[in-house]
């Protein structure tokens, strides 16, 4: 919890500037709309959390949350009937790609920046070939109530976020998350005092990758059917995750902060909508601020704790 | 030649690479052969200098900051920039060629500055500062252009197309840029320091080197490794696109060559000519793969494939060798 107060802090202030400039914001439809839209980010980030901080990255999401919202609309094709069997089937299809994924980056000791970027060719390209260039079919109002329906007021998309990081925290302060975070401050050190590190590992890419599972159902719902539905969500989760103050490199950071991270991006970009600085400026604000967050952390914070790229691997 | 020195010589990733190479190629005109073709006609050969040229100009930059310890996620949108502000400033005029081709390395070696001041003194990881960085470059391309802007006049239309004999200018060039920086990186003191500073960044600094200044000179030389490729884009094109450097995914795909070339992503090992080797293979297979008219999804696939066994193929061969 302390670890997270400077980005819960950052968060707060956003919030205020929007409900500052936007009262709507205030009232609970308002709100829930935000969190709503936050969601898949914030989940996807808790993803990326566990990788991260176990020293790896994940580069695979995005491609991943597109393949699976073009594999459900293709198999689904508008049968209400079809919708549980192919929700678990994708779940199968996201622990499974965080298992190669795992696997690799342990077992072959290829650097997982290097796993995960050749995953994102393998499944965008295998995802593209079999669907013939374009998402075809159709998603059922079953799978997509997940994204836009709601339990009375509350969309489901709440609900599943709050359970996800309700799960994540639990994850954390489990005996899992201990050896998660002593694998990735120090893989040498935490395999000789006994941490099935590689084990580990696997599991937190095996997370990811249900995050961006859990993702692409409620961005499928939300957002429909696209090949551009996951297009740089590695990137923005990655940037969520470093901007809760997690270190690249691992063993630092707390989960709660990660998704706090994502929280404040989303809010970030909902602010700079309500300027008027739109579209094509966003980009700029946003990078300029990513670094100047991450500049200030690194700067208040002793220089141990910005490892560089390196470190995770040269411990292998 | 001694099996022991074979044996030697296959645990180096540079020659592996050019192996693997010379392997695709005899695969490649097989199966051309059977499919009743010629695989390495001239023609073929042009196109593998002519496609792999920009990217490999990319990539040699990229291995300085990689060898260095660093990355850079910046490259593709920069090579946007460049290719606009070369072909803004020409407007479709000869006597502009000299002060656009001065103002394109100025801005390059400007956002090379920017990535590697914020890296060092800033003490931002090398990920998130470049990828700042993009953003903010993409932020001003979007804001600005919709679509191509600005000319080239047809006398620098002739970099990007017209040959020596069999050889396009544009694979001089890169041969060019792949010399200097192989020539920086085995025969001057700030390639030795490179090396150095990527292996073990506090050992180089207590060794006494100015490790910011060499990484920051490193960025430096990757962004305007972009910004040539850029001008040979801009060449190519007869104008500006603010999306030239993303359409060819230069970011991650140089990323990809230089490990392809053997070179360690967490920097200290490796080299411009397992790179160059690495941006061919990446060429030829693109070349096979249009000449066999296999699905331009396929090749992602097949890319990402072998992107992964390759360096676990270095990876075994570094397990072998004692620590």
């Amino acid at each position: 919890m302390k670890r997270a107060l400077p980005i819960l802090a950052v968060l707060v202030v956003l919030l205020a500037a929007i409900a500052f400039v936007n009262p709507f914001f205030l009232e609970p439809a308002g709100f829930l709309a935000f969190v709503k839209r936050a969601a898949p980010l914030v989940i996807l980030a808790a993803g990326q959390y566990f990788v991260i901080v176990s020293g790896e990255f994940d580069l695979s999401v995005g491609s991943l949350v597109t393949a699976e919202v073009v594999i459900a609309a293709r198999l689904i094709d508008g049968d209400e009937s079809a919708t549980w069997p192919v929700l678990a089937l994708l779940i199968v299809i996201g622990l499974l790609v965080g298992l190669v994924n795992g696997v690799i980056t342990t077992k072959l000791r290829v650097p997982s920046f290097i796993v995960t970027l050749g995953m994102l060719l393998v499944l965008s390209g295998a995802v593209f070939l079999w669907s013939g260039g374009a998402p075809r079919g159709a998603l059922s109002e079953g799978f997509r109530a997940f994204g836009r329906g709601g339990l009375g007021p509350v969309p489901w998309s709440v609900l599943i976020l709050l359970a996800a990081g309700a799960a994540a925290i639990w994850l954390m302060r489990a005996d899992f998350g201990k050896t998660l975070m002593a694998t990735g401050d120090n893989e040498r050190a935490a395999a000789l005092s006994g941490v099935r590190v590689h084990r580990a590992k696997i599991y937190a890419f095996m997370l990811s990758g249900l995050a961006a599972t859990v993702t692409a159902i409620l961005l499928g719902g939300f957002a429909g059917v696209s090949a551009q539905v996951g297009q740089g969500l590695e990137f923005s989760a990655i940037t969520a995750v470093v901007l809760g103050g997690v270190a690249l490199g691992g063993g630092r950071g707390s989960v709660l902060a990660a998704m706090a991270g994502a929280c404040t991006l989303e809010a970030l970009f909902t602010l700079l909508n309500l300027y008027g600085i739109s579209g094509a400026l966003e980009f700029t604000v946003q990078g300029v601020i990513i670094i100047a967050a991450v500049a200030a952390g690194a700067v208040r914070l002793p220089r141990k704790f910005t490892p560089r790229k390196g470190d995770a691997h040269a411990a292998s | 030649m001694s099996g022991v020195s074979v044996a030697a010589r296959l645990r180096e990733p540079t020659q592996v690479v050019f192996l693997a190479l010379l392997g695709l190629i005899a695969l490649g005109w097989v199966l051309v052969a059977l499919d009743g073709g010629q695989f390495l006609t001239m023609e073929s050969v042009v196109g593998i200098q002519q496609r792999s040229a920009a990217l490999g100009i990319v990539a040699v930059g990229q291995t300085l900051a990689i060898l260095a310890g660093s990355l850079d996620l910046s490259v593709a949108y920069l090579i946007s920039l460049a290719s606009l502000v070369a072909a803004e400033i020409m407007a479709g005029r000869d006597g502009n060629i000299v002060p656009a081709v001065a103002a394109v390395l100025a801005v390059s070696a400007l956002v090379g500055l920017v990535n590697g001041l914020v890296i060092t003194r800033l003490r931002v990881h090398a990920f998130i500062a470049t990828l700042g960085v993009a953003l903010i470059i993409r932020g001003v391309l979007d804001h600005l252009y919709d679509g191509p802007a600005g000319k080239v006049p047809e006398s620098f239309q002739l970099l990007g197309y017209s040959r020596i004999g069999p050889v396009p200018v544009s694979a001089l060039l890169w041969a060019g840029v792949a010399v200097a920086a192989w020539f920086l990186l085995s025969r001057t003191r700030l390639g030795y320091r490179i090396y150095a500073v990527g292996g073990n960044e506090e050992v180089a600094r207590l060794s006494g080197i100015r490790t910011g200044r060499v990484v920051v000179l490193t960025h430096v030389l990757c962004s305007l490794c972009a910004g040539v490729a850029g001008l040979l884009l801009a060449s190519r094109l007869g104008a500006g696109a603010p999306t030239v450097g993303t359409d060819g995914g230069y970011d991650l795909e140089s990323i990809a060559a230089v490990v392809l070339g053997g070179t360690a992503l967490a920097g200290g090992k490796g080299g411009v000519a397992g790179t160059v080797g690495g941006v061919l293979l990446l060429a030829v297979l693109d070349t096979l793969f249009n000449q066999l008219e296999v699905n331009s999804f396929v090749k992602d696939v097949v890319r990402g494939v072998v992107i992964v066994v390759a360096v676990a193929v270095y990876a075994r061969r570094l397990k072998g060798r004692p620590a």
